[in-house]
């Protein structure tokens, strides 16, 4: 059985099956980033609507390589640029966009559940490429294939994660992936940016939090790192002092996980605050096999939602998955 | 004349349940009597109420009818025409107009208005403060003259503790109640509903319960201090029924009301969907199981609905970006029938006097059926079966969550001043 994905909103209604079929469609995306020639014409004639209502470098420039690479052509919204500021509504710039027959909508928008909202309105998927503080389903899919690739398996391990928890939407995706997989989670950061309410956002999943990040380090398979946010709306930040003493991933605190333990961060990193170079760029580190995947596991992602509707032509009525 | 025949007639004030017939003349109640007792009378048109419940007229004590300034969410004739298919007969409209209802000329353009257009009566509320600013007393003498029956900043707390005392202080001497929309804003602040686990797993920015009831804390304090009248808005947690409850045991003069939205749903109904989103928001379950407990037994006063229209194009955004507030009149019945009635929790006569007696009795009025009152008459229905369809509200918003639920009990026919102003 194949699932058949009408969108991509969040990880959290997808079940473990559908999980593994993303992530072993990103598999043959891997290796084409490996080739010299990395273009392929399987999407030819597709357009994918990239709109980034919400400032983004990396993950905008991810999916629009994953774009290219199929051979699909992109059309670019960027928030700064667009009609938002003349009062359109979210609705309307989405009507206009959808008037221009893209086959696929990649948002970004800074409220959560915005992707949601514009996917119950148009009839093209709509895939989320993070929204507010509620999910960011493609880095929760490249982080698992980063994980996979370097520990084998992806099942009953050990994760920490590091930082703002709450306002975090990577976290989320990775729970609610991971947590599937029989992963168990350990939180730590400020605890006023951990609250205890996150034990509780993927029953099923033991997920404890700590609030020494020694004990958070004890036994972990996977270190996730989460950016420390600046620009934070309604908190005041700690100080970043505060921050370093401690929370700061150094070399000496990471000897605490297990020796093979690797460290993930979703960027942009601060050096020197959430994680020190030396960690940053060690051996454990990951972080450039995550943006290489992102582009993989993103060409799977347009791949198996715009060639699918292709095909037949229709699109089942509701939002996630369909077995077919 | 107009003779409403062979009803069941629940009275909270005179503890009546019972078949009765009522003669209305004119503006007001003409007599009650045994059924058949007027059957003599050959020029009283007569109205069937076989099968129905006839109580007194009902009062929402909290609506917002966004008129003057916001026409295009409602006005005092849709807002009336909608709270009387509701089976409402007389509503308290907030202040938050634009301008402000801060002055009494607002207030007699309001009570003018709904006199020519209205289909109820309409009471309004004037603001505590000068364009609710909590900065300085708004005309609160001249405003009770000219027909105010409360003072609130709704949709804010009064600013400060001060201004809040100042406020209950001189509304004590006036004899008016002072309605506070409980919030402590800075908890609250940037908030689009309840913080839990379903907040947190939305990624939804949440306030917590001790946002509301940190404010009713305060107020209740102020109400001791100042031996005024303390109507507590929309309470949705448990911890502020709590606080009412610790007050009435005191004998302050403290009241509170609860909207059937917060009887009827909880936070884990939150989906993305702007039509679940109001201030104060949806609570827990445990609230909402304290709610249901307090309404039961008396720690609550009023149901009210906290009607707050918004047109599609305002309400029909990002989750983040919709203004708080749904529609309330057409279902307070049928939802406080299906959670509270249905289910055994409330008697009929509870309900009643959650509707009629309850508020009356906070806002100086009468609710009762008896020879000489006014001809405000609530007929409803326990057993009519319908499908609530937004689109067919008078309403000019579609604002309500409930959309297109099913419902067993209804509104059957709403009777003000001896005129039927609604017949379903």
């Amino acid at each position: 059985m194949t699932p058949r994905f009408r969108d991509l909103l969040a990880l959290e209604p997808l079940s473990a099956d559908e999980l593994t079929f993303l992530l072993d469609q990103s598999k043959p995306f891997q290796e084409i980033q490996r080739h010299p020639l990395k273009k392929l014409a399987t999407l030819r004639g597709k357009t994918v609507a990239l709109a980034f209502f919400e400032n983004s470098t990396r993950t905008r420039i991810s999916f629009g390589t994953a774009a290219s690479r199929l051979g699909a052509d992109t059309m670019n919204l960027q928030a700064e640029a667009s009609s938002l500021k003349k009062g359109e509504t979210l609705l309307d710039t989405a009507f206009n966009l959808n008037a221009m027959k893209p086959d696929c909508l990649v948002m970004r928008h800074s409220a959560s559940g915005a992707p949601n909202y514009v996917a119950r309105h148009l009839d093209i998927p709509v895939v989320n490429a993070g929204d507010g503080t509620h999910e960011h389903p493609s880095q929760g899919l490249l982080d698992a294939l980063t994980i996979r690739d370097r520990k084998g398996t992806i099942n009953n391990l050990n994760v920490t994660i590091l930082g703002d928890l709450q306002h975090s939407r990577v976290a989320r995706s990775n729970i609610h992936l991971l947590g599937k997989f029989g992963c168990r989670f350990t939180l730590c950061g400020p605890s006023m940016w951990v609250p205890r309410e996150l034990e509780r956002i993927a029953p099923g999943t033991p997920i404890r939090r700590a609030h020494r990040i020694e004990e958070a380090l004890e036994g972990a398979d996977v270190i996730i790192m989460l950016r420390v946010q600046t620009e934070r709306l309604y908190e005041p930040s700690i100080s970043a002092n505060d921050y370093i003493l401690g929370y700061q991933l150094n070399a000496e605190r990471l000897k605490i996980a297990k020796p093979d333990a690797i460290v993930l961060h979703p960027g942009p990193m601060n050096r020197g605050i959430e994680i020190t170079p030396e960690v940053a760029d060690g051996p454990q580190s990951c972080v450039l096999e995550q943006v290489t995947n992102g582009v993989a596991v993103r060409m799977a992602i347009l791949y198996l939602l715009t060639a699918g509707a292709a095909e037949d032509g229709t699109h089942p009525a509701i939002q996630g998955v369909h077995q077919t | 004349m107009l003779l409403i025949q062979n009803g069941r007639v629940i009275d909270p004030a005179s503890k009546t349940d019972a078949a009765m017939d009522i003669l209305l003349d004119d503006e007001t109640i003409k007599d009650l009597g045994a059924p058949g007792r007027f059957a003599s009378l050959e020029d009283a048109q007569v109205f069937d109420a076989s099968g129905l419940i006839v109580a007194p007229g009902f009062i929402d004590l909290h609506v917002h009818l966004r008129e003057p300034g916001q026409e295009s969410s409602e006005t005092i004739e849709t807002g009336t025409k909608s709270a009387a298919r509701g089976g409402f007969t007389a509503v308290c409209c907030m202040p938050n107009t634009k301008p402000v209802h801060d002055n009494a000329s607002i207030t007699r353009f309001i009570v003018d208005k709904a006199r020519t257009v209205g289909s109820t009566r309409v009471w309004p509320i004037g603001a505590a403060s000068m364009e609710s600013k909590g900065e300085a007393i708004a005309e609160i003498a001249a405003m009770k003259e000219a027909g105010i029956v409360a003072v609130s900043d709704d949709g804010k707390p009064i600013a400060t503790a001060k201004l809040a005392r100042q406020v209950m202080d001189y509304c004590a001497s006036l004899d008016l109640p002072v309605i506070e929309h409980s919030e402590d804003v800075s908890l609250a602040a940037g908030a689009v509903m309840r913080e839990g686990v379903t907040s947190t797993r939305l990624g939804l920015r949440g306030m917590p319960a001790a946002a509301e009831s940190i404010c009713v804390a305060r107020d209740v304090q102020i109400a001791e201090l100042t031996g005024g009248r303390l109507h507590v808005a929309h309470l949705s947690a448990m911890a502020s029924l709590d606080e009412v409850r610790w007050s009435k045991s005191r004998g302050l003069r403290v009241t509170c009301e609860v909207t059937p939205h917060h009887f009827t749903l909880i936070d884990e109904d939150v989906q993305y969907d702007s039509r679940f989103k109001m201030n104060p928001p949806l609570a827990s379950r445990e609230d909402r199981e304290a709610l249901i407990a307090g309404l039961a037994d008396g720690a609550v006063d009023v149901i009210a609905t906290d009607h707050a229209p918004h047109e599609p194009a305002l309400k029909n955004v990002e989750f983040d970006r919709a203004p708080f507030g749904i529609l309330g009149f057409e279902t307070a019945i049928a939802l406080t029938l299906e959670q509270l009635v249905h289910k055994g929790k409330i008697s009929l006569m509870r309900m009643v006097e959650l509707f009629t007696t309850g508020p009356a009795r906070i806002i100086g009025k009468e609710r009762k059926l008896a020879a000489g009152q006014p001809a405000d008459i609530t007929l409803f229905s326990t057993s009519h079966e319908w499908k609530y369809n937004v689109n067919d509200s008078p309403s000019k918003s579609r604002n309500s969550p409930f959309d297109g639920r099913t419902f067993k009990g209804a509104p059957m026919a709403t009777i003000v001043a001896g005129k039927l102003v609604y017949k379903r």
